[in-house]
């Protein structure tokens, strides 16, 4: 089987910075926190942490009703996204409808708000009485991906993984397999997810959410940090429009960059406990399929969320494969942790820093945890021309996720 | 309640609800051709009538024959009347 190559030609943002990918990429490189403090959160009993990264109001009715009622925030955010990839591409419209386009976008869980809404009205009722017949579409676990689908009109492949931290970068992977194999031409790949209360609680439960910085929200989260305290939770949607080369250079798309390796793994050690030899093992992955050797690798796009276990963890695994020369850096701390839209996001700002030659610093990361020294972190925007960097995602459940980005060489 | 007044409520229903335009709500207007209501639209628009009118309609029979806003207005007027 010929493999093909495969390239990035659009990428679409709502993060809590806001609208647009150059929002999201100024934000960054101007070391903004997006994370605020949330009174709503005041309002659940046992909840301790008091902060979020939120998208700013966006007006759904901008999509037309006939799409939207079928939509929660999160279908709303993902569409958004999806538009402006596809703005930025300019894909012919015969590609929307000859099969060949398709759709991989998931989320953590159908739409948490309409579901909470859902259940308050069932379990005060025990009756069916009064359901409404959309109510379903915004639950359904494939929401967002359909809701793309038959807002854009785009017929091809459809699928929604769910693998929490690591859904879009798995949703980019898969995506970039079925392209290389030919089964595609271009995917929509992504995630989404929007904040409900419930989301800070499945880690404060675990005592893997920040709760020490409810006063100073910009202060946390604080990936790889001495002081930091765990996961503060955020929402949004990335999307990147993968492509064929060939199909990319005939029509003279805009090449942002190229995937050339994809890896993901299962960690069977422990469904919530972070393992840094199955993250090591899926870094090294990612790498054979790329074809290429670890001293290729320019800058590592981590996942680190701020949590104790998992910041070491990825550290370690890192140490391992890449030594200690090899910048690394966190967007978690600007962000917070936007769930099924990090891995996306967090590409996309890695190919935007691929664009400027310049390189994002983790925020909040003021002392090094001595068990996080063991590699070389970014503490200030550096210069330098990145020519192919890793991205990590790894998620509660054992899904680790890594893929490998290539500056491309334009003829 | 009129029964003039039963349907301006009914119209101001599905108004505000699938954010139709009032001009458009003629009593001979196709509820799927002319307002764009398809089947789901069509379960919305009983629970949200149910709401307005504080009585079940959804299980009714004649429902299913309803084509025009106008059909509507008479279903509606019809079960106040019986109601009485």
């Amino acid at each position: 089987m010929q493999v093909r190559r495969v390239v990035i030609s659009g990428m679409g943002s709502i993060s809590p910075f806001g609208r647009g990918v150059e929002t999201l990429v100024e934000s960054l490189f101007d070391m903004k926190s997006a994370v605020v403090n949330v009174p709503a959160l005041n309002d659940l009993g046992g909840l301790r942490p008091r902060v979020a990264a939120l998208v700013p109001y966006i007006d759904p009715k901008e999509i037309p009703r006939k799409f939207r009622r079928s939509m929660s925030p999160m279908s709303v955010f993902a569409t958004l996204a999806c538009q402006e990839a596809l703005g930025q591409s300019s894909p012919p419209v015969e590609y929307f409808t000859n099969g060949r386009m398709g759709i991989i976008i998931g989320s953590t869980v159908g739409s948490p708000i309409v579901t909470e809404e859902f259940f308050r009205g069932f379990l005060a009722s025990h009756s069916t009485e009064g359901m409404r017949a959309t109510t379903f579409f915004q639950i359904m676990n494939h929401s967002c991906a359909s809701n793309v689908a038959q807002t854009l009109g785009i017929n091809g492949r459809i699928l929604a993984p769910s693998s929490a931290c690591s859904t879009s970068c798995q949703a980019i992977g898969y995506g970039f397999e079925m392209i290389a194999f030919g089964k595609q031409d271009m995917m929509l790949c992504g995630g989404a997810d929007e904040f409900h209360p419930l989301s800070s609680a499945i880690f404060d439960i675990m005592s893997a959410a920040s709760v020490a910085y409810n006063d100073a929200p910009h202060l946390t989260p604080r990936p790889f940090d001495l002081n930091r305290d765990g996961v503060v939770c955020s929402e949004g949607s990335g999307i990147v429009l993968l492509e064929s080369l060939d199909s990319a250079k005939m029509r003279g798309a805009p090449i942002l960059a190229e995937i050339v390796g994809y890896a993901t793994r299962t960690d069977t050690s422990n469904i919530a406990d972070p393992n840094s030899d199955s993250m090591e093992a899926c870094i090294r992955d990612a790498l054979q399929d790329a074809g290429i050797n670890a001293d290729r690798i320019d800058y590592v796009n981590a996942h680190a969320t701020g949590t104790i276990q998992g910041d070491i963890a990825e550290a370690a695994a890192l140490n391992r494969v890449f030594g200690d020369n090899v910048p690394v850096s966190s967007l978690k701390g600007h962000l917070g942790h936007t769930m099924a839209a990090c891995g996306a996001l967090e590409t996309i700002a890695s190919i935007a820093m691929i664009g400027k030659g310049a390189i994002v610093p983790t925020l909040n990361l003021e002392t090094i945890d001595p068990l996080c020294a063991n590699i070389r972190h970014v503490r200030s925007v550096e210069h330098l021309s990145v020519q192919t960097l890793v991205k990590n995602n790894f998620a509660l459940g054992g899904v680790n996720t890594s893929i490998v980005i290539r500056r491309y060489e334009h003829d | 309640m009129t029964d003039q007044e039963i349907m301006t409520l009914i119209d101001t229903t599905l108004v505000n609800e699938f954010e139709l335009n009032i001009d458009d709500m003629a009593a001979e207007a196709s509820l799927k051709d002319d307002l764009g209501l398809d089947s789901l639209d069509r379960v919305d628009m009983v629970i949200v009538l149910e709401k307005a009118f504080g009585f079940k309609m959804g299980e009714e029979e004649a429902i299913k024959a309803i084509r025009t806003l106008g059909d509507i207005h008479a279903f509606v007027i019809s079960k106040k009347q019986q109601m009485h």
